[in-house]
């Protein structure tokens, strides 16, 4: 009778295998830190591979200036107490010295303008491999990522030419200015990322957790009232008991009423949900495939 | 709430292979929907997106085809992975077009597949593609091959149909020296037979659904049982060089094959040097033992050299080969055409070196699955016993006795792109 592995204990080792691989293949890795669920498991798992060594990689925030206070703050501790070097790309800078322009309107976001600061701090440090949390499951273009998906000079994904991926042989060749993105988690599913952050008792950030929030509605969905984001005159204010399933910056958050307390809470809710968890993000909605034509010009 | 039952689940990766009409996407919406792993917001996506293209039902290929060229063309350019759960396992779905040109695809797919699932049409039985389909299963060792007889409502769920079928396929499998464990299920993808539930259109079939058989087909990593020779490719060196650990040095890796205890006997190949286990760690915890395919590192007893693409195997096990002659089944995949004599970047496991391609012994015609001599290149999705040599000696085995350690790939090195992979024979 041969030994058998949890689901949860053969992701974790399928994953630690690829941040090793980074480590070994490339000269200037970065972790795509975005304070969100994924990232932060990711960053755990990063620890977990090289520990009692330090991460490897520095964490880079692409900051668009419209965070959620508390996932800023989750940010800064975590980064004191893994000891690991914190790299900011401003959206707001890029916004000041004309690299892109603000969106206008009701609906705008700073969410499309990331993908200009992100290649700028790629090109800025010359990383070569950039770490992120996407996950297949999470979307239908990202389902066809590779583990080491590869970037040409202008950032771009091509999808109707990607490199085979077989067994875990992980090819990170390329040639000068090109880069890597790589996903350890590409086969966890929303409820393996809750299930994993529950048994190894990870720290969030209190805002995946129910909080008494001012929010609005939108096109069925209930945002933030923050000062970034403009309101309609129809649109009122409520205070509710809200959670993010899913964070992203401030305009496409969508909250989730929720009165989830603890993880085992969360994950009882999840389990029953009808609904994905992108289902909450309004950069997903602008059309069919704004994944698809977002992740080619470079976004996460 | 029950969190010990999510908590302790196994994973079970599979594929899916069939020709174009064989309802692929039809089976695996069935299995996404009947499990409950079909969302709201992506069932409404679809609808949406059906009826817009004029579909009068619900097109469930829309949820696999994600990129918008597979959307435009109404076919599947790449792999796609989904994932669903029951009570009882976790699935990853390899999900591979069955078009004609994309062998690749399928390979790819096939490569981290515990179990392939091949679609015959009732109506048309063992076809080409059938042959072609089960030739990769079995090149690419999936232990176990699931052989669904779709579209059994359009042959009145006729039991002899099914028995014609099924004694044809094994009738082909034995010319074409299948190894995998067989199983037979007539069921039809879109009425829901034998699918999820048991079919009352066909009372004279008992032996489960197909959801019955991914729920409890055994995954025994083949070559990670305790009586397997113990393989540990060495990954990255973790040097921590702070004040708390100023000599600390382990070899992290993931283990391809066996188990490893503290004290057990080592061999680092190929230097030959012999040292034994002191500790073993998973990042802070103290382990006794390692699995396959766990990642861990390992701290030695002795300060030898080692580095990256070195293996670790146990002194007292079957050795693994060592060698700079390869011969192996490969598979191309690039346009740019496998040339004799030209060189390669190999990769196998973590190592890498260059070959040479010493022979293109034969090709294998996909279709007739005959071997044609005398070949001196390959096509994009040519099938062919290869021979190479390579700069530095290589540690693998054959591919048939360990997947991890008897695979590799061709890297090239002008493009850098991934353009073939190697099954070793010997």
């Amino acid at each position: 009778m041969s030994y058998k592995l949890t689901h949860l204990k053969e992701l974790e080792a399928e994953s630690i295998y690829v941040l090793r691989e980074v480590a070994a293949q490339f000269e200037k890795p970065a972790i795509l830190f975005s304070g969100g669920k994924d990232s932060i498991v990711v960053t755990y798992l990063a620890y977990k591979a090289f520990f009692p060594a330090k991460i490897p990689f520095p964490l880079v925030h692409i900051d668009t200036g419209h965070n959620f206070q508390e996932t800023l703050e989750y940010r800064d501790n975590l980064v004191k107490k893994i000891g690991a070097q914190l790299i900011v790309g401003s959206v707001q800078e890029s916004i000041d010295t004309g690299r892109v322009k603000e969106e206008k309107g009701y609906n705008a976001s700073r969410n499309r303008l990331q993908t200009t600061t992100l290649l700028d701090t790629i090109e800025k440090y010359k990383f070569d491999a950039c770490i992120g949390g996407a996950r297949r499951d999470e979307e239908k273009a990202r389902a066809k990522e590779r583990f080491f998906s590869h970037r040409d000079e202008f950032g771009q994904w091509n999808p109707k030419n990607q490199r085979p991926e077989l067994w875990n042989i992980f090819n990170g060749k390329k040639n000068m200015g090109e880069h890597f993105r790589v996903f350890p988690i590409s086969n966890w599913t929303e409820m393996d990322v809750w299930q994993y952050i529950y048994q190894e008792k990870i720290e969030l950030p209190s805002i995946y957790f129910t909080h008494e929030r001012r929010c609005f509605q939108r096109d069925g969905q209930w945002l933030a009232a923050e000062p970034c984001m403009t309101l309609k005159p129809t649109e009122e204010v409520v205070t509710l008991k809200v959670r993010c399933r899913t964070i992203g910056d401030i305009s496409c958050t969508g909250l989730t009423i929720s009165e989830a307390h603890t993880l085992e809470d969360i994950i009882e809710e999840i389990a029953a949900t009808r609904v994905t968890e992108r289902g909450g993000r309004a950069d997903d909605k602008r059309s069919e495939t704004s994944m698809e034509d977002r992740k080619k010009e470079g976004y996460f | 709430m029950n969190t010990k039952g999510y908590l302790d689940m196994e994973l079970l990766r599979f594929t899916t292979a069939g020709s174009v009409d064989d309802g692929k996407s039809t089976l695996i919406g069935r299995l996404l929907y009947d499990s409950k792993s079909i969302f709201e917001d992506q069932l409404e996506a679809v609808e949406e997106a059906s009826r817009s293209r004029g579909n009068e039902e619900v097109n469930l290929a829309l949820l696999t085809d994600g990129l918008r060229a597979e959307r435009e063309q109404g076919i599947t350019i790449d792999v796609a992975y989904r994932y669903f759960a029951t009570p009882k396992r976790k699935f990853i779905i390899a999900d591979t077009p069955g078009h004609v040109q994309y062998t690749r695809n399928m390979v790819t797919g096939a490569s981290t597949a515990d179990l392939a699932i091949i679609l015959i049409d009732a109506r048309n039985g063992v076809v080409e593609q059938t042959i072609r389909h089960s030739y990769i299963a079995s090149l690419l060792e999936i232990p176990h091959i699931a052989v669904c007889i779709n579209k059994m409502d359009l042959v009145d769920f006729s039991e002899e149909c099914f028995n014609a079928i099924k004694e044809k396929y094994i009738q082909m499998a034995k010319k074409i020296h299948i190894k995998a464990d067989l199983f037979f299920i007539p069921i039809s993808a879109k009425y829901g037979d034998n699918v999820v539930t048991d079919s009352e259109n066909m009372p004279w079939y008992n032996k489960g659904t197909l959801m019955n058989l991914l729920e409890t087909i055994s995954i025994e990593h083949k070559s990670g049982g305790d009586e397997q020779p113990m393989r540990f490719p060495v990954q990255y060196v973790i040097r921590p060089i702070s004040d708390k650990y100023p000599d600390y040095r382990a070899y992290a890796g993931r283990l391809s094959g066996g188990v490893l205890h503290v004290g057990d006997s080592v061999r680092v190949l190929p230097s030959g040097l012999e040292t034994s286990v002191k500790a073993i760690m998973e990042a802070d915890k103290m382990m006794e033992t390692a699995h396959t395919p766990e990642s861990v590192s390992v701290l030695l007893n002795d300060d030898i050299d080692i580095s990256r693409g070195d293996f670790l195997v146990k002194t007292n096990d079957k050795q693994p080969k060592i060698s700079q002659n390869i011969s192996m089944m490969c598979c191309w995949f690039n346009e740019t055409e496998m040339q004799n004599r030209k060189k390669y970047v190999i990769k196998n496991t973590v190592a890498e070196t260059i070959g040479i391609v010493q022979s293109i012994d034969f090709k294998v015609d996909i279709n007739t699955l005959e071997k044609m001599e005398g070949v001196s290149s390959l096509k994009m999705n040519d099938i062919a016993q290869v021979t190479i040599k390579t700069a530095n000696p290589m540690v693998f085995d054959a591919y048939e006795n360990n997947r991890t350690t008897g695979s590799l790939i061709f890297i090239d090195p002008d493009s850098f792109e991934t353009v073939g992979a190697g099954m070793i024979i010997e």
